[in-house]
C-alpha cells in the first residue's frame, strides 16, 4: 500500500513537472519570437516606414506604406468573404444540418477544404479570377485569403455554438420564438467572444499566407488601392526584402515583421477586450 | 366555465427514434387548476408535458400521434410557434439568457416577436416581476445581467419570462427541484396566486410539494397514464395498487 502510494505521488509530481515545463518552454519560444522581431525591427519602425514607399536601392529612408494599406485591404476583403460565410456554414453545422445526411457532407466538405494546401486555393483562384480578368488583383488575394478563413471560421463557430447549453435553445424556444431568431438572437450573442475569438484566429492565419498571394494579389512598388490592380502585401514585401542582398532590404523586412505581428495580436487582443464572455453554468 | 377543460388529450404517443416512451393515453387539463405530474424517473413525465406544447418534436428523431386539443384547437394542426406562445414552459435549470439583462430577459419573448413599445415593454416587464413576487427585489438590478441573482431568484426571473408572453397554459418540468426549500416555497406560493389566470401542470417528484399544492394528480408509469383524479383522491384514495405504492414510496 505504501509503496503504491509513494508511486503515484511520484508519477503526479513527475506529470506536474513535465506540464510544467511545457508551459515554461512555450512561452520562452513567444518571448524568443517576438523578442527577436522587436530586436531587429523596432528600429526601422518609424514614419517614413509607414508613409513612404520603398526607395531604390542605395537610397535611406523608404518606407512600406503601400504594402501596410495592401495588407489592411487584403485582409479587409478575406474577411468580408470568410466571415459571413465561415460563420454561416458553421451556424447550419451546429444548429441546422447537424445530424442529417448534408450536414455530414458540409463538415466534410469544410474538413477538405481546410486540409487544402493554401497554395493550391492560390492556383484555383488564379484560373478563375486573374486569367479572367487578365490582371493580378487585389480582389483576386482577398478571395483567395478569404476561401481559406472560410473552414477556420465555419469549424471554430461550430465548436463554439455548441458549448451554448441546448436548454437556452428550449427555453428560447417555449417563449414561442422561431427557430432562426432563437439562433440570431439568442445563440448567436451568447457566443459572441468565442466566434470573434476564432475570427482573429482565423485572420491570424492568413494574414501571414504569402503562397496564394503570389498567383492572386502579386505585389506592388506603387501606392495603389484598386481593388482590380495588382496591390502589395506585408508578407510578399517580407518574403522579398528578407531575401535580397542588401542589409538596409532586411532591415525593412523585420521591421515588415514586426508591423504584421502587431496588427495581429492587436486584433486578437481587441477581440478580447472587447467581446463580452458569458459563463454558462450548468 | 367552472372545471372547464383546458386541454383535452387523446391517444397519446410519443418516441425517440424507434422507443416508444409514452403508450397511448388521453386525459382532460382542467382549466385555472394546478395539475401535477407524478411518476417514477424515466416514466415520460418530460415527454409528456413537452408533447403539449409541441417541444418533443424538437429533439430530434422524435415523433408524436394523437392529438392535444388547446380549447377546441388541434395544436398539432397549428402553427408550433404560436401553440408555444399560447402554452409557455417552466424547466428544471433556470435557463436565464446570459447575453441579456434581466429586463431583456423577461422582454424576449415580446421583444423578439416584434413588440417596439418602450412603455409597453415596461410595464409587461414589471407586471410580471410583480406576479413573481420580484419587483422590490430585483429594483435597480433589473438592467444589470442576472448572474448575480440567487438560483431561486433566476428560477422566478424564468417564470417571469414565460408569464409576460401572457400565455393561457403553463408547463412546468421540475421547477424547484434545482432550488433549496426557501425558494421552493416562495415558488409553491406563487403557484397558487397564478392558477386565478393561468392553467398550469407541473413535473415534480416530490410528493409533499404534488400533494400541497395541485388540484389534480396524474400518475404515470413506464409511458401509461395509470391514475388520475383529484389530488386527494389519489393521495388518500388510490385506485390503482401501484400508484399506492409509488406514493407511500414502496416501490419506485
Ligand atoms: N432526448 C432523448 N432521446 C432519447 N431518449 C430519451 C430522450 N429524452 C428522454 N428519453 C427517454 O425517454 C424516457 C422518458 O424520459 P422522460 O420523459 O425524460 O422521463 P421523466 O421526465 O419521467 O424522468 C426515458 O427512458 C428516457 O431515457
Ligand atoms: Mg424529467
Amino acid at each position: 500500500m505504501k509503496i503504491l502510494e509513494n508511486h503515484r505521488l511520484i508519477w503526479s509530481r513527475l506529470m506536474v513537472g513535465f506540464c510544467g515545463l511545457s508551459t515554461l518552454l512555450i512561452s520562452g519560444l513567444l518571448l524568443l519570437v517576438l523578442g527577436y522581431i522587436t530586436l531587429h525591427g523596432l528600429p526601422g519602425a518609424n514614419l517614413n516606414f509607414f508613409t513612404r514607399l520603398p526607395a531604390p536601392v542605395g537610397m535611406e529612408g523608404g518606407g512600406l506604406a503601400q504594402a501596410v494599406a495592401g495588407s489592411f485591404i487584403l485582409i479587409g476583403l478575406a474577411c468580408l468573404i470568410g466571415i459571413p460565410w465561415g460563420i454561416g456554414a458553421g451556424i447550419f453545422l451546429s444548429e441546422v444540418g447537424k445530424d442529417s445526411w448534408w450536414g455530414e457532407g458540409v463538415r466534410f466538405a469544410v474538413d477538405v477544404l481546410s486540409g487544402v494546401p493554401s497554395i493550391i486555393t492560390g492556383i484555383f483562384v488564379y484560373s478563375i479570377l486573374v486569367v479572367k480578368l487578365q490582371s493580378f488583383s487585389a480582389l483576386a488575394g482577398g478571395v483567395a485569403l478569404g476561401i481559406i478563413m472560410v473552414p477556420l471560421v465555419a469549424r471554430n463557430t461550430e465548436g463554439i455554438l455548441q458549448l451554448v447549453p441546448q436548454g437556452l435553445r428550449e427555453a428560447a424556444l417555449a417563449l414561442g420564438l422561431p427557430f432562426w431568431k432563437v439562433i440570431l438572437k439568442i445563440i448567436l450573442p451568447t457566443a459572441a467572444r468565442g466566434i470573434g475569438i476564432g475570427v482573429t484566429l482565423a485572420v491570424a492565419g492568413v494574414a501571414g499566407e504569402t503562397a496564394p498571394l503570389f498567383f492572386t494579389s502579386l505585389s506592388n512598388n506603387y501606392w495603389s488601392l484598386g481593388l482590380l490592380e495588382p496591390i502589395a502585401s506585408l508578407p510578399m514585401e517580407i518574403f522579398r526584402y528578407a531575401t535580397a542582398p542588401f542589409a538596409a532590404w532586411h532591415e525593412l523586412a523585420w521591421t515588415g515583421a514586426l508591423v504584421l505581428i502587431t496588427i495581429v495580436v492587436s486584433g486578437m487582443l481587441l477581440a478580447r477586450i472587447l467581446l463580452p464572455g458569458y459563463n454558462f453554468r450548468r | 366555465m367552472l372545471n372547464s377543460c383546458k386541454l383535452k388529450i387523446a391517444g397519446l404517443q410519443a418516441w425517440y427514434d424507434s422507443r416508444q416512451v409514452l403508450k397511448g393515453f388521453g386525459m382532460e387539463i382542467r382549466a385555472n387548476k394546478i395539475t401535477a405530474v407524478i411518476g417514477p424517473s424515466g416514466c415520460g413525465k418530460s415527454t409528456f408535458i413537452r408533447c403539449l406544447n409541441r417541444m418533443h418534436e424538437i429533439v430530434p428523431g422524435a415523433r408524436v400521434s394523437g392529438s392535444v386539443l388547446l380549447d377546441e384547437q388541434d395544436i398539432y394542426r397549428a402553427n408550433p410557434v404560436e401553440i408555444r406562445r399560447r402554452i409557455g414552459m417552466v424547466f428544471q435549470a433556470p435557463n436565464v439568457f446570459p447575453a441579456m439583462s434581466v429586463f431583456e430577459n423577461i422582454a424576449a419573448g415580446l421583444s423578439l416577436n416584434g413588440l417596439r413599445n418602450k412603455q409597453k415593454l415596461r410595464e409587461v416587464v414589471e407586471k410580471s416581476l410583480a406576479q413573481v413576487g420580484l419587483l422590490e427585489e430585483i429594483g435597480s438590478f433589473i438592467h444589470l445581467p442576472a448572474t448575480g441573482l440567487s438560483s431561486g431568484q433566476l428560477q422566478r426571473v424564468c417564470i417571469a419570462r414565460a408569464l409576460a408572453v401572457q400565455p393561457e397554459v403553463i408547463l412546468m418540468d421540475e421547477p424547484c427541484s434545482a432550488l433549496d426549500p426557501i425558494a421552493s416555497f416562495h415558488i409553491e406560493e406563487l403557484l397558487s396566486e397564478l392558477k386565478q389566470q393561468y392553467t398550469i401542470v407541473i413535473v415534480t417528484h416530490n410528493m409533499q410539494q404534488a400533494a400541497r399544492i395541485s388540484d389534480y394528480t396524474v400518475f404515470l408509469s413506464q409511458g401509461d397514464l395509470i391514475e388520475y383524479g383529484s389530488t386527494p383522491t389519489v393521495f388518500i384514495n388510490p385506485r390503482d395498487r401501484r400508484t399506492e405504492s409509488y406514493i407511500t414510496g414502496r416501490s419506485a
